[in-house]
């Protein structure tokens, strides 16, 4: 493969990625181009960065060998990028910090999000507590309601939720109305964008933030176990942990990666959010990507049981991914996931995320199937706290 | 030329602004769309802008945004809007008519596809909010090809630069957005308002209209002895959810007459 240097100068990822808003953002977004632009290369910017991920986050996160499950499995030998140990308990934290050094030395005191699970919005109130920032958090109606315990962690962070009544009151929702507050407050106001979507820079910053879980990757792999392993798994909604993970693996011709959707019901009962799987490229939320959309360009609503993953579009670089056979993706049932947060439970004492599930889910599909040289690498992108009632509610328990 | 450029000319000839109002094709009802175009024409609108409903309007207010959500439970989709303005063709050969939207819907058309039958059914001007003018390059040379204007949007953060290239560009008419924001806001400082239509001028070679936040008839009256063209949206779309179905035409017609009324004044 040739040099990956993507995204090219107007934000394209081959046919994907670009700045689709209106005119009243194009100021906000080249301000926020020229001094990304600027900070990325900035050394005092990535001490400092290197510093807090280290301090407050508690980088860089383990890789755990989980002998249980592929004992349990006999095939392949799966790993954990333990991503769930970090400071809020996500991947999240890894772009937030980020965003918020740049939304400071931006001398913007006021930060908004979406978020969908609450793992972003909790990561976003997180950072603003600890730089003393402003904090607007949009979340859907339905949300709000999945994920209570997030709402009220936000809450304790000195957060604002404001839940989105409008469309299907879930993540698209709230990125619309995200999206309308910052052109409204754009003087003061920067937006902390949660995944590797929306106009250009925000899909490359969000990759280039979580992109530390990768390169730890990188390094420890060869510690542990004196090679790279064959296979990279990562549950993709919008696709940050995913991005963050493949995107050190790109050169890195020998390491399938292999993007996990949301198969909700499964893809035949149109109730899921796999947009690679089952969606046709269009524009929305600032970007071209594949969508999940009708006939007439209609974007469809979404379902699954997480909500992190509940998304009817995915972040450009996996379409270009996509496209180009470097990743491939495939799709995992909401009933499939639940069995792998329950094995993942039972068999090594760890909880993950019901996002997160969705690759342990796949792992365990693929695993039988390898032999026991192969490697399995799961990024674990958050724990499951968060899913209890969730879960309980679908065992028929209410906590 | 165009019926844009003429309506303009015949507008300017009698010291008069055009009034523009925009409502969303589907609300309340696909059938009360060219019956509420006519009531427009007659309670003296001079251009009419429609709104291709979107399941996801990020540019919108709440009031558009409803719209929207009516239209799309009426099931409407853009070869819907398209019909309507064949059909409104039928009886009014003269007012323009341009469609407001977002891209997804009319990439789903295909570009050149959308182009050809805007151009059949009589479309006038095309204005994509999700397209700034480098991503939208590709639907202009398509609407350059069949003689359909873009319309471009400038806003009160654009730079002086992005005006300029704007302004270059733009055809039809510039449509000023009057305050940060989407649409339907209410915090239009008219004074702020002036200055930046002056300096847009001062690189237009199209008429500049402005829209956002405009409410009322003095509002509309102030803008028009600064602009070429006022924009009349969230207004005249509550106007709409507030009424019976039948209804719609009537009072869509005694709301542009005020406006009319109040900016005619202004001259």
């Amino acid at each position: 493969m040739n040099v990956y240097d993507l995204p090219d100068q107007e934000g394209y990822f081959g046919p994907y990625g670009g700045t689709f808003v209106s005119e009243t953002l194009m100021a906000a977004i080249e301000e926020l181009k020229a001094q990304y632009e600027h900070y990325r290369q900035d050394p005092e910017f990535l001490a400092e960065l290197a510093h807090e991920l280290h301090h407050y986050v508690g980088r860089p996160s383990p890789i755990y060998h989980a002998k249980r499950l592929s004992e349990h499995l006999g095939g392949a030998r799966i790993y954990l990028k333990r991503e769930d140990l970090n400071h809020t308990g996500a991947h999240k934290v890894n772009n937030t910090i980020g965003q918020a050094m740049l939304a400071r030395r931006m001398g913007k005191p006021r930060v908004i999000a979406e978020t969908g699970a609450g793992q972003h919005g909790v990561a976003t109130a997180t950072v603003a507590a600890r730089y003393g920032m402003e904090c607007v958090v949009y979340m859907g109606a339905e949300d709000v309601r999945r994920q209570a315990q997030n709402v009220y962690r936000m809450k304790l962070l000195g957060a604002q939720v404001v839940p989105v009544e409008s469309g299907s009151k879930t993540l698209k929702d709230a990125l619309n109305e995200a999206m309308r507050d910052w052109v409204t407050h754009i003087d003061d106001t920067f937006y902390i964008i949660g995944t590797v979507a929306g106009p250009h820079p925000y899909p490359t910053m969000v990759r280039d933030f979580n992109a530390v879980v990768g390169r730890e990757c990188l390094t420890q792999m060869p510690e542990l176990v004196g090679r790279q392993p064959d296979v990279i798994l990562a549950c993709v909604g919008g696709g940050s942990n995913a991005m963050g993970i493949f995107y050190p693996y790109i050169p890195q011709e020998s390491v399938r990666l292999i993007g996990v959707e949301a198969g909700g019901d499964g893809l035949s009962s149109g109730r899921h959010a796999a947009s690679l799987s089952a969606g046709v490229p269009g524009v929305l939320h600032g970007n071209r990507t594949y969508l999940l959309q009708d006939a007439h360009g209609q974007i469809i609503e979404t379902h699954s049981i997480s909500a992190g993953l509940d998304y009817p579009g995915v972040g450009p670089e996996h379409a270009w991914l996509k496209d180009t056979g470097r990743a491939s993706y495939v799709a995992i049932t909401d009933e499939e996931a639940l069995q792998a947060f329950h094995t993942l439970c039972r068999l090594e004492g760890i909880l993950p995320a019901l996002e997160s599930s969705h690759a342990v889910a796949q792992a365990m599909k693929m695993a039988p199937a390898l032999g026991k040289d192969q490697i399995i690498l799961v990024n674990l992108s958050g724990r499951g706290d968060k899913d209890m009632a969730t879960v309980a509610e679908r065992s028929g328990l209410h906590l | 030329m165009s019926r844009i450029a003429s309506t303009f000319a015949r507008l300017s000839g009698s010291n008069r602004k055009a009034l523009i109002p925009f409502f969303t094709v589907g609300d309340p009802l696909l059938e009360s769309a060219v019956p509420t175009m006519q009531a427009l024409v007659s309670g003296g609108a001079d251009i009419l802008e429609l709104g291709i409903p979107f399941s996801d309007p990020m540019a919108d207010g709440p009031t558009i945004q409803r719209a929207s959500e009516r239209a799309l439970q009426n099931g409407v989709t853009l070869t819907d809007v398209l019909a309507v303005v064949a059909e409104f063709r039928q009886t009014d050969d003269v007012t323009p008519v341009v469609l407001m939207g977002y891209a997804n819907p009319i990439e789903r058309l295909g570009l050149d596809a959308f182009a050809a039958q805007a151009r059949a059914a009589g479309v006038d001007g095309v204005l994509v909010v999700d397209y700034p003018p480098l991503e939208g390059r590709f639907l202009k040379a398509a609407l350059t090809q069949v003689g359909i204007d873009t319309i471009l949007l400038v806003s009160p953060t654009t730079t002086e630069q992005r005006m300029s290239e704007i302004a270059q560009l733009a055809t039809g008419y510039l449509y000023y957005v009057s305050l940060r924001g989407v649409t339907g806001a209410g915090h239009l400082e008219v004074d702020a308002v002036a200055t930046q239509v002056g300096r847009i001028r001062s690189y237009a070679k199209v008429p500049v209209g402005v829209g956002f936040g405009i409410r009322d008839g003095a509002t509309a009256r102030r803008l028009s002895e600064i602009a070429d063209a006022v924009v009349v949206g969230s207004r005249l779309v509550e106007e709409i959810e507030a009424s019976a179905p039948t209804e719609v035409p009537r009072r869509a017609e005694a709301l542009m007459r005020q406006f009319r009324h109040a900016m005619d004044g202004a001259q």
